[in-house]
């Protein structure tokens, strides 16, 4: 299938890019590596009437550490993050994740803010940019607003976005020296989508002991419980409990995928 | 061999240079002024009358139903098969009044681009009345089921039955097994879709049909039945096509469509599938189910065997193969190569509301082998030996070759448990037993499985005939030419996509002529420029086509010698063709300055010389035209995740014999490319369907295949048993790949899950099936557990 015709832009300053995503007279919608949009540009399930492009915006493509932050524009791709080429405030973190995504093709244009934008429950940085605790910053007609990337994703597909806004950055805390992360996806095929990830990261300096249960077809599932990591609560029944408010809730299949998942990932951490 | 690039010589492929760098020329690539796209608008639902189709009064000239094709004369595809009971349907190329699978074409809708055509067709409306759905074969069997073809008495395109008295062996065996085998709807998938280009060639008063076809002829001769157009009034090019596989071996509504818009319209039209429109509107092969059960003594020697099969066989019959063709070769092939005396099998060619069946890699081989493999470890299990060594109980002994079969199957040659020797002896079986015994670090269970099977390639007219379908292979004929620069050109009417025919057929003719590789040029995959065939399909190309080029060289090679003997002034029969030269005694003259004598200096040949020159057509068979039989044995091993349900495979072994290798890299490279495809039936592919006959994979993120890191490397180890009745002795292996990895795969899971307990038989072996076997187990040992202490 091909697309339905559309208008194209590619402002460079991100207020323009903001007036032409504001304007009511068109459809319009961002786009930057178009690993997610443009399949669906072609498959016909997006039909706007206008793209705006947002990655020749300098400023959303930069990547900078400051003080006990990293901060990463929407538009850095998969492929930088994986190549590492910035003070990695996550002590590695970044790069493992990245490398594991898709295909290299796939992560030469596609970009963190796309992925969690499109909100696919099974993404990535989804998973991981809830356990490490990470916020986006959103620009809009507004300005800007920062949201934990917990509380941003709301479904599949469903995110805190609002109309005329776009994701500008992320904002994610420096583990400290002592900090250990798992982080186990489970997927049929090399590079296809994860059926269920399980992601753990445990700072005790910062007192951050969390675990993610992620692609569960909604928002992830978040566990600031150091039981769960270090003592008898990653059970079946437990993880069971934790999924039943979510759409898989119930099937034996996918609950035991998951707790596998995040069983393995835990086993990172604690071995 | 003879010659360094003739017969068996490793040698590069001719066709790289062009296709590895990008620059073949493919249906997509066609530019023809004035050309425009179609869109197809194809059926949203499974089953439904028509009440009409609204066209926007502003595209009316652009959009084209049945009822204009109709009015004009073109009739529906009907491909029937002569076997007794066959129900013929009729499959036009737009659906008239009805449709009866989701995807089944609708209207067409033409534009300047693709995208233009697709936005016409998004506003033509189906207004349709929904109709109950068969949308399983088991179901559609049954009394009362809604009929897809209103005028039949059942959803049966045809019955059969195979064999006969079984009830004593059934009554007295000491081992009886019985087991349900399912395999999964797939889609084939080449790495181009189906496309065709149509125009009207004034000039010479045809239809140009240039279609991604594996059979160029038999699209001719289709097109020409359903467009009551003479067949010289039709020309049919295949261009490089990127893989078939079956889905380009049959004649494709779409064609018909675009050769009736061609004839009408005064510009050149095109349709490319889409990867969209191949998940929805082509997953059409490979849907067989089983109930079987085998009868052996105690050591595990077959006794006999008795099963039930179906196949769903989807909507329509398809030109030429028929909808019959893969569930009545079921009867026919399933003991596989095994030798037993007692056989019953019924099979049930079932019309469903899915996509029309189409002959795909191994055809029905792959299902039967999938089941008769399953019993062989099932028939061990139960009498406590090793699988492989009950195959080398049933297998049959090469002392018995050439050997007729229980189903009259005439095996020609080779050493079937010589392969099955080998092939455990290469996965080296004692080592993973071992680890079996030791357990895995990691809690993964290790398996071993090994699946035998032999394949009939390049059958002939004396199987062919009996079907009754509308192409019956003959004799196969090759034309050579020798250029007037002492250059060879040759024109088959098979096609090559993808099986290295510019090369392998220049390799026999170099065997033949000592011609030199670079100056032999294959024509091939166009009704104008070569002789008839029925195309590339059956594992046949080398065996039959190869045979020809051999025949019409060696009739060359004659005259040649005639001709240069009298040159050199001695006797023909003192002459021999060494290195592309006549060579009588000392004196030797090259087939170049044959050729200029022939061509440019006629006064100087000799006065009775044969006035064919040295151009020929000529016909062959093999010596028995019951087809050749390569075999193989498959051995892998694997590790099982008993916690996610996930399988690697760890190591893979094929051990087959092709007869005579023309080019093993060639040969190799069809083993890898079949072995990827079965590993995509064992592991990954399946089309699901709801209870609407609705598929659920419309994407390759829902639809699986196995990309380059799911794909094991390959170690192949060759037997080389000449055929006794071929050119060369070389036997068909192009589809033999992609046949046992199921079954094999199978035997290992099975293995490696029998300490649970858990049992899988159904393909593919997914995540889900394998827990859900996990889990049943466990729950019937808990159950028979609370059983005994009660």
């Amino acid at each position: 299938m091909k697309a339905v015709g559309f208008d194209y832009e590619r402002p460079t300053a991100l207020d323009h890019a903001l007036e032409l995503l504001a304007r009511d007279d068109v459809s319009a919608r961002a786009v930057a590596g178009a690993q997610s949009l443009g399949p669906m540009l072609n498959l016909r399930l997006a039909q706007p009437d206008l793209l705006v492009d947002i990655t020749h915006i300098a400023e959303l493509r930069q990547i900078r550490r400051e003080d006990g932050t990293l901060r990463i524009g929407a538009c850095v791709t998969h492929a930088r993050l994986e190549d590492g080429d910035y003070d990695d405030a996550t002590r590695g973190v970044l790069p493992a994740v990245a490398a594991g995504i898709a295909y290299r093709a796939v992560r030469n244009r596609g970009t963190i803010g796309g992925s969690v934008a499109h909100a696919d429950p099974a993404a990535d940085w989804i998973a991981t940019l809830t356990a490490l605790g990470a916020d986006v910053v959103v620009a809009g007609p507004a300005g800007r607003r920062a949201v934990p990337v917990s509380d941003f994703v709301l479904g599949v597909f469903e995110t805190d976005l609002q109309p005329g806004e776009i994701i500008a950055e992320f904002r994610v805390p420096a583990l400290s020296e002592r900090a250990r992360w798992g982080y186990y996806k489970v997927c049929r095929k090399a590079g296809e989508f994860s059926h269920a990830t399980g992601a753990v990261l445990v700072d005790p300096a910062r007192g951050v002991s969390r675990a993610v249960i992620a692609a569960a077809s909604g928002r992830p599932v978040v566990v600031d419980d150091p039981e769960v990591i270090h003592g008898n609560g990653c059970r079946p029944e437990r993880i069971a409990d934790l999924l039943a408010g979510t759409p898989i809730g119930g099937d034996a299949f996918e609950v035991n995928t998951h707790t596998v998942a995040l069983k393995r990932a835990i086993a990172q951490v604690t071995a | 061999m003879a010659h360094a690039s003739g017969v068996g010589a490793r040698v590069r492929r001719k066709e790289d240079e062009r296709l590895l760098r990008g620059r073949g020329r493919f249906v997509g690539d066609i530019a023809l002024p004035g050309m425009k796209e179609l869109a197809f608008v194809r059926s949203p639902v499974a089953h439904a009358r028509i009440r009409g189709v609204d066209i926007p009064e502003e595209h009316r000239a652009a959009v084209f139903i049945w009822a204009d094709l109709a009015m004009d004369g073109v009739k529906p595809i009907r491909a029937v098969s002569g076997l007794p009971g066959f129900k013929a349907s009729e499959q036009p190329a737009l659906a008239d009044g009805k449709v009866r699978f989701v995807g089944e074409p609708v209207a067409v809708c033409i534009a300047a681009t693709r995208a233009e055509a697709e936005d016409i067709a998004a506003q033509v409306f189906v207004d349709v009345e929904e109709l109950p759905v068969n949308a399983d074969m088991l179901e559609a069997v049954k009394p009362g089921a809604p009929r897809v073809h209103e005028h039949w008495s059942d959803n049966v395109f045809l019955e059969t039955n195979v064999g006969g008295a079984i009830a004593e062996i059934a009554a007295t065996a000491p081992v009886k097994v019985t087991r349900t085998i399912r395999t999964a709807r797939q889609c084939m998938v080449p790495l181009e879709g189906k496309g065709v280009v149509a125009h009207w060639d004034r000039h010479v008063e045809q239809l140009v049909l240039t279609t991604a076809t594996q059979m160029p002829h038999i699209v001719r001769a289709g097109l020409s039945e359903c467009l009551g157009l003479d067949q010289g009034l039709i020309r049919v090019v295949a261009p490089d096509v990127g893989g078939g596989f079956g889905w380009k071996g049959l004649l494709q509504p779409e064609e018909v469509v675009a050769g009736w818009l061609a004839r009408h319209l005064d510009h050149p039209v095109r349709w490319t599938e889409d990867r969209r429109e191949h998940l929805v509107a082509a997953a059409n092969c490979r849907e067989h189910h089983y109930e079987i059960t085998a009868y052996a003594d105690e050591r595990g020697r077959l006794l006999g065997l008795e099963a039930d099969a179906w196949v769903d066989a989807g909507a329509y019959s398809v030109y030429p193969f028929s909808a019959c063709l893969e569930a009545a070769q079921v009867g026919s092939i399933l003991p596989g190569p095994y030798d037993f005396r007692h056989y019953r099998c019924r099979t049930f060619s079932v019309c469903t509301n899915k996509p029309p069946i189409v002959p795909y890699r191994g055809v029905a081989r792959t299902g039967v082998c999938f089941a008769m493999e399953q019993m062989i470890d099932a028939v061990a299990e139960a009498v406590g030996r090793e699988p492989w060594e009950v195959r080398l109980e049933n297998l049959v002994p090469p002392d018995k070759m050439p050997f007729d079969n229980v189903t009259k199957k005439h095996f020609d040659s080779g050493d079937y448990p010589e392969s099955v020797r080998r092939a455990v002896a290469a996965i080296e079986l004692d080592g993973w037993r071992a680890r079996q015994t030791r357990g895995e670090p990691d809690g993964r269970l290790i398996g071993v499985g090994v699946a035998t099977y032999c394949e009939q390639s390049a059958h002939g007219t004396a199987v062919y005939y009996g079907w009754g379908i509308p192409m019956v292979p003959g004799h196969e004929q090759a034309q050579a030419r020798i250029t007037p620069d002492g250059g060879l050109e040759l024109r088959v009417g098979v096609q090559s996509h993808g099986q290295s025919m510019e090369t392998t057929f220049a390799q026999v003719a170099h065997e033949v002529l000592g011609i030199e590789l670079a100056r032999i040029k294959l024509v091939h995959g166009d009704t104008a420029l070569t002789p008839y065939s029925t195309g590339t399909w059956g594992s046949r190309s080398m065996v039959m086509a190869g045979g020809a080029v051999a025949t019409a060289c060696r009739t060359l090679a004659e005259r040649v010698l005639r001709i240069g003997a009298h040159l050199l002034q001695g006797r023909p029969e003192d002459a021999r063709l060494v290195d592309g030269c006549v060579r009588v005694g000392q004196a030797s003259i090259p087939i170049r300055d044959i050729a200029h004598t022939w061509y440019r200096a006629p006064q100087l040949l000799p006065p009775d010389v044969d006035r064919g020159g040295l151009e020929t057509t000529c016909g062959y068979k093999p010596k028995s035209d019951h087809g050749t039989f390569s075999y193989a044995t498959h051995a892998v091993a694997v590790a099982v995740d008993p916690e996610l349900g996930s399988v690697e495979i760890l190591d893979y072994v094929v051990v087959e014999d092709a007869g005579t290798m023309v080019n093993p890299m060639v040969v190799d490279g069809q083993i890898y490319g079949g072995v990827a495809q079965g590993i995509g039936t064992a592991l990954y592919e399946r089309m699901p369907y709801d209870d609407e006959g609705q598929p659920l994979a419309s994407t390759f993120m829902d639809y699986l295949i196995p990309g380059f890191t799911e794909v094991p490397h390959v170690r192949i180890l060759h037997m080389m048993t000449p055929s006794p009745y071929t050119e060369f002795g070389v036997k068909g292996i192009g589809e033999g790949g992609a046949i046992a990895p199921p079954a094999a795969l199978c035997n290992a899971i099975n293995d490696a899950l029998r300490p649970l307990g858990a049992r899988v038989t159904d393909s593919p072996m997914t995540p889900e099936r394998i827990i859900a076997a996990i889990h049943d187990a466990s729950t019937s040992a808990a159950a028979s557990t609370a059983e005994a202490t009660r």
